[in-house]
């Protein structure tokens, strides 16, 4: 940034870093500047021209978007080159750029999903005729088959090239393309296929006009008559930014919210297009089995029957918290288990044995925006483009930008990049610490190694020995020092974080997961409490189920008492993300029908038990939770975490299964109850290619 | 009475074909003589001896050779450098660079050794048009002898110089013509002109520096060093320095190529070697006087105008190419400029948006006008687009849909009014589609 430049924009003369673009120099000013194919996360294509200024000496007005401050001569005199946003010339060359990008622009905006939000329409206003002087006949454009999220009306397109450039750069992808030449020029997918990406959806935010638009939103709503909520994605342990818009207590659609640390401007699929999944399926009102059938309930009935059945003795009680919960619903959980004395209590559906040590230990420690930072990555039993589609763009973009170096062990997907293969099992990690070539040589040069460790390696049996032999590598490749922990745990569900930092685990002698499932089977736990938990593919034997949770779904199908919570749309609540970064999801819309917020239940049915937890609000529960926890104090930030730990004592000693890692994630769009709820992410899971659901018989 | 060049004067010897195109015919008209001893003299006294000689490049825009060599990186750094050369030749009427290619492709491949040594690069590639097939197998040919005979290839014709020559073969695009383009094309992407900056000299092929040449500008680099500066510089005024390649085509007698000294009147150079205009002189309309994409001049200009870079882009036309296109009297000139249309509306490559928008919008109503079903106010509603896409391109391709344009209305706007006129009355003139054949 020492490079600076001076350089006049309309007569105000600044200085700016030679590597600007004259865009930004002139945004400096406070000078506006129309684009269309510029986008700051893409490659410039310059291809618009909405953008040209003018350069007071050059024969030519200039692209600001491609010309850089450096490329700049002095006058003559040796003054700053004058630059020119608002002259007569580059006013006539803007209102000749938009006069060609509408003539073949089609007259439809009444009918056209981009209206009220389209930057050709805003951009026609401020800058174009008020006329048309085009009088032949317009381009028409057969519409292209993208899938079922995006919508094609190619006829709008004037070619900015920004999805193109989002799925080769961003996506990793190259499945979009600019056919034919000329006034022939038509964005297309080659084969009419799907887009094979899972952020496919992006696209849609990219496209300034209405040629790509959201198929499962089309003709829903105007964006102006839409309440914009922002909030929390769930559907990964990223905890993408998200913006909810609802109407009439309906979600809509989601859009992302910018997070350059967490997601940037993207989200995936699953984050954008689950939104039809929160009026399916849906829990509204508790429900009683009776004679294997369940029956609608009141809440008096349904509370009081849950508080005797949790009146036992606590040995015989479990708890197990779901992937989708708020901190404070499994806080709240956590404190009535306490009161009653449960110890076996677990968060980790998946039967992962981690946590209960130091925070670093489970965390993401270098962060996500750290792995820009990383010039060698290990990936052990994770296919991070399924399990969190967010870090493996993070990944990608590092990968193209730099000379990081990227390993595999486990299954050899496709992941966007180039890696070594290094071997599929986890005794391919023990031959890895003892290599001296290969990837370990790589991995022994590399300043700021690190290692992402995925539930492919941890929900398993054997995992505890895995993240051992895991911490033992670390420890090999100096993964971890004073200034830079690379010792990273990549989560898959949201909630994991905040239940291993407030200990949702079991407590002195008290069973873990798959422990309760074999103790409920032998009869030895008799009630079982589900907060949202329906991964876990347990059937718990002749225990009696509660199932508090949104979705009929695997786990209020084996429930005996079903009490009806609220989605993460419909709820406040905070959830912790794979880096243990704490951050607050808002209530959009009300839950439906007679469900309630989660915490709220778990406080009410707390009254059934005379065991009155102490807060009235989700303010106070949240002020209990930060006392009890402070972690959860601090909002929105990446934990410090310098190595507060001893990464050779992770996990447990042991013997190191040697059969192969394999992501859990089988099928990216069905995860969780309300994926699974939902027609759209059912429709994307069809188009999945066959070779990949070969697997999921495992 | 103007001076005609002499025959000894002409650098290509054979540009009709009528000796031996290969290595040994080369040689006894002179080529790879004296190969060696001239990079001997060093990259400085090349480029420096270019200079001086004042060679503007002869693919169109006139950017003196010497100077764009001098515009490479002084230091080889991390990455290597390269020559391209540009036999892309597609500008409809312009056709001198084939002869070159089929007839004396040895003077090409020696201008290349030597260019490529003053910008120290070591690999040179000749990027050639989809179409030119003969052109392909006798260039091919003349590389391979080269090859042979040591010019080429690991130490250069004895001067310790390594230096390969490959030859591309496009794929018949006229974009690719265009520079950046044409190192889109050569890295296997789609032909689309790339931004500048980067110029190809900063980051070209691979991201390499890079100078892209004209056939004919790289061919004539040999013979001016071996014939020396004060040789070339005595044809041609000022600033228009050396002998060119005329391309002449249309309505003359004799259609032909020929090499004469720059700023040669255009009369003298249509009635000395093209056999004068068909029916003759009086009957002819206008000229276009450097390839399709400048702007036609009419009769009265060309009574005078002398064929050099400076003198016609005072007449508001150019040089280009030197492809010369002469049409009589019998030319529907409208329908002709409307073809011209069509083609850089087919030929536009897509990606910017004056170009892409405004080619097929000044096609579409200049063949109105052809027909004169138009309104008057929309002459000067055309030349208004055709100065909105000129340059605000990212490339020329632009400006070279919008000049031929604006020349017919700058010199025949009578005509299209006629039209109009006539059709409005109900008279309409019958046109054929094609008429500049």
């Amino acid at each position: 940034m020492s490079d600076l430049r001076k350089v006049n924009i309309d007569g105000k003369e600044i200085e700016v870093p030679a590597d600007y673009t004259l865009m930004q120099a002139c945004e400096e000013t406070g000078a506006e500047i129309p684009r269309f194919c510029y986008h700051e996360r893409l490659s410039v294509a310059g291809n618009c021209r909405m953008c040209l200024v003018e350069w007071v000496g050059a024969p030519k007005p200039q692209a600001s978007c491609a010309l850089q401050v450096k490329d700049l001569r002095p006058n003559r005199d040796g003054t700053p080159a004058n630059i020119r946003t608002n002259s007569e010339k580059v006013k006539k060359a803007r209102e000749g750029v938009m006069e060609f990008l509408l003539i073949n622009h089609p007259l439809d905006c009444p009918i056209c999903d981009q209206g009220g939000e389209c930057d050709l329409q805003d951009q026609a206003m401020a800058y174009g005729r008020d006329t048309s002087r085009f009088e032949e006949n317009k381009r028409a454009v057969d519409d292209k088959f993208m899938g079922p999220l995006v919508n094609t009306i190619m006829t709008r397109c004037i070619q900015c090239t920004r999805c193109v450039r989002f799925v080769t750069e961003v996506a990793g992808v190259e499945e979009i393309g600019l056919a034919a030449r000329g006034e022939d020029a038509e964005i297309t997918t080659y084969l009419e296929q799907s887009l094979t990406s899972e952020l496919s959806g992006n696209v849609i935010d990219l496209c300034p006009v209405g040629a790509l638009t959201s198929k499962p939103y089309a003709f829903n709503a105007r964006p102006w008559e839409l309440d914009s909520t922002e909030s929390v994605d769930v559907m990964d342990a990223v905890g993408s930014n998200i913006r909810v818009d609802s109407r009439t207590g309906r979600v809509l659609r989601i859009l992302p919210v910018i997070n350059e640390d967490v997601n940037e401007e993207w989200i995936s699929d699953k984050t954008r297009f689950v939104w039809d999944g929160l009026g399916r399926q849906r829990l509204d009102r508790p429900y009683i089995r009776e004679n294997g059938k369940l029956r609608p309930a009141g809440w008096d009935e349904a509370l009081a029957l849950a508080a005797e059945k949790l009146k036992g003795e606590p040995e015989e009680i479990a708890a197990i918290a779901g992937d989708l919960c708020d901190a404070e619903s499994m806080k709240a959980l956590k404190d009535l288990m306490g009161s009653l004395g449960v110890q076996n209590l677990d968060c980790r559906q998946d039967g992962a044995i981690i946590g209960g040590g130091a925070r670093s230990e489970y965390l993401f420690n270098t962060g996500i925006a750290g792995i820009e930072e990383a010039d060698a990555i290990l990936i052990v039993g994770s296919n991070p483009r399924l399990e969190a589609p967010l870090v493996n763009t993070r990944i990608r973009k590092t990968w193209l930008n730099s000379n990081l170096k990227i390993g595999v062990i486990g299954e050899a997907a496709d992941l966007t990049y180039d890696y070594d293969h290094i071997g599929t099992s986890a005794a391919d990690i023990e031959k890895l610490t003892t290599s001296t070539t290969g990837f370990a040589k790589k991995l022994k040069s590399a300043k700021r190694p690190m290692m992402i460790i995925g539930a492919g390696a941890l929900g398993r049996a054997g995992g505890a020995q895995i993240l051992r032999a895991c911490g033992e590598l670390a420890a090999k490749f100096e993964m971890v020092s004073a200034d830079w922990n690379g010792f990273n745990v990549l989560h898959t569900a949201a909630a994991r974080v905040a239940g291993l930092d407030m200990g949702f685990l079991p407590g002195e002698g008290g069973k873990s997961t798959v422990e309760i499932a074999q103790a409920a089977k032998q009869g030895a736990i008799k009630t079982v409490y589900l907060l949202g938990a329906d991964e876990t593919g347990a059937d718990y034997g002749d225990a009696f189920v509660i199932y508090q949770g949104s979705h009929g779904d695997n786990g209020a199908h084996r429930a005996d008492l079903i009490l009806p919570g609220a989605a993460y749309t419909e709820k406040d609540g905070l959830y912790t993300n794979t880096e243990g970064r704490v951050q607050p999801g808002s209530r959009a819309v009300a839950p439906k029908g007679e469900a309630k917020e989660d915490w709220a239940i778990i406080r009410a049915l707390s009254g059934h038990l005379d065991r009155v937890l102490p807060y009235d609000s989700l303010f106070a529960l949240r002020e209990k939770l930060i006392a009890d926890y402070p972690v959860f104090g601090a909002l929105g930030t990446k934990p410090d975490t310098s190595p507060d730990f001893d990464v050779k004592t992770v996990g447990q000693a042991g013997k190191v299964p040697t059969d192969d890692l394999t992501s859990p994630i089988t099928d990216f769009y069905l995860t969780n109850p309300i994926a699974r709820a939902s027609n759209v992410m059912a429709e994307c899971s069809e188009l999945i290619p066959e070779q990949t659901l070969t697997e999921a018989a495992e | 009475m103007v001076q005609l060049l002499q025959d000894k004067d002409r650098i290509f010897q054979n540009l009709y074909g009528l000796r031996d195109h290969g290595l040994e015919g080369a040689r006894q008209r002179g080529a790879w003589h004296g190969t060696a001893a001239m990079i001997e003299q060093g990259r400085d006294w090349i480029i420096e001896r270019t200079k001086a000689s004042g060679l503007r490049g002869r693919g169109g825009a006139g950017f003196p050779t010497g100077l764009k060599w001098s515009f490479m990186p002084k230091e080889v750094g991390a990455r290597p450098h390269y020559l391209v050369v540009n036999a892309d030749e597609s500008e409809p009427g312009s056709c001198k660079d084939r002869d070159i290619l089929r007839n004396d492709p040895h003077l090409l491949i020696e201008g290349c050794l030597i260019a490529s040594f003053a910008m120290q690069a070591h690999a040179c590639y000749i990027y050639l048009r989809g179409e030119y097939i003969q052109e392909r197998n006798r260039l091919q040919a003349a590389i391979d002898e080269a090859y042979a005979a040591g010019l080429i290839g690991k130490n250069a014709s004895g001067t310790g110089w390594d230096f390969d020559v490959y030859m591309h073969h496009g794929a018949g695009a006229y974009i690719c013509g265009e520079e950046t383009a044409l190192l889109e094309s050569l890295e296997g992407k789609k032909g689309q002109p790339r931004l500048k900056p980067p110029f190809p000299a900063g980051a070209g092929l691979y991201g390499c520096p890079t100078t892209v040449n004209n056939v004919e500008s790289i061919a004539v680099v040999p013979t001016i060093l071996r014939r020396g500066v004060d040789w070339w510089t005595q044809f041609g005024r000022d600033n228009n320095k050396g002998t060119k390649v005329f391309s002449i085509s249309g309505h003359v007698n004799k259609p032909c190529n020929i090499e004469e000294a720059l700023s040669i009147p255009m009369k003298t150079l249509l009635e000395e070697y093209a056999g004068g205009v068909r029916g003759g002189w009086d009957n002819l309309k206008c000229v276009i006087p450097g390839g399709s994409s400048v702007p036609l001049l009419p009769k009265e200009i060309c009574d005078t105008v002398l064929m050099d870079f400076d003198a016609l882009r005072e007449h508001q036309s150019g040089l280009g190419t030197a492809a010369v296109i002469v049409m009589d009297k019998s030319t529907d000139v409208v329908a002709a400029i409307a073809r011209l249309s069509y083609f850089y509306k087919h030929e536009s490559c897509g990606q910017c948006t004056p170009c892409r928008e405004g080619t097929g919008w000044m096609w579409r109503v200049m063949e109105r006008m052809v027909r004169g079903e138009a309104e008057t106010s929309e002459i000067d509603m055309l030349l208004d687009v055709t100065k909105q896409v000129e340059g605000h391109t990212i490339c020329a391709l632009g400006d070279a849909a919008a000049w031929p344009i604006q020349g017919l209305i700058r010199h025949f706007r009578h005509e299209i009014e006629d039209r109009i006129d006539n059709y409005r009355a109900g008279k309409p003139i019958f046109v054929p589609m094609v008429a500049a054949e």
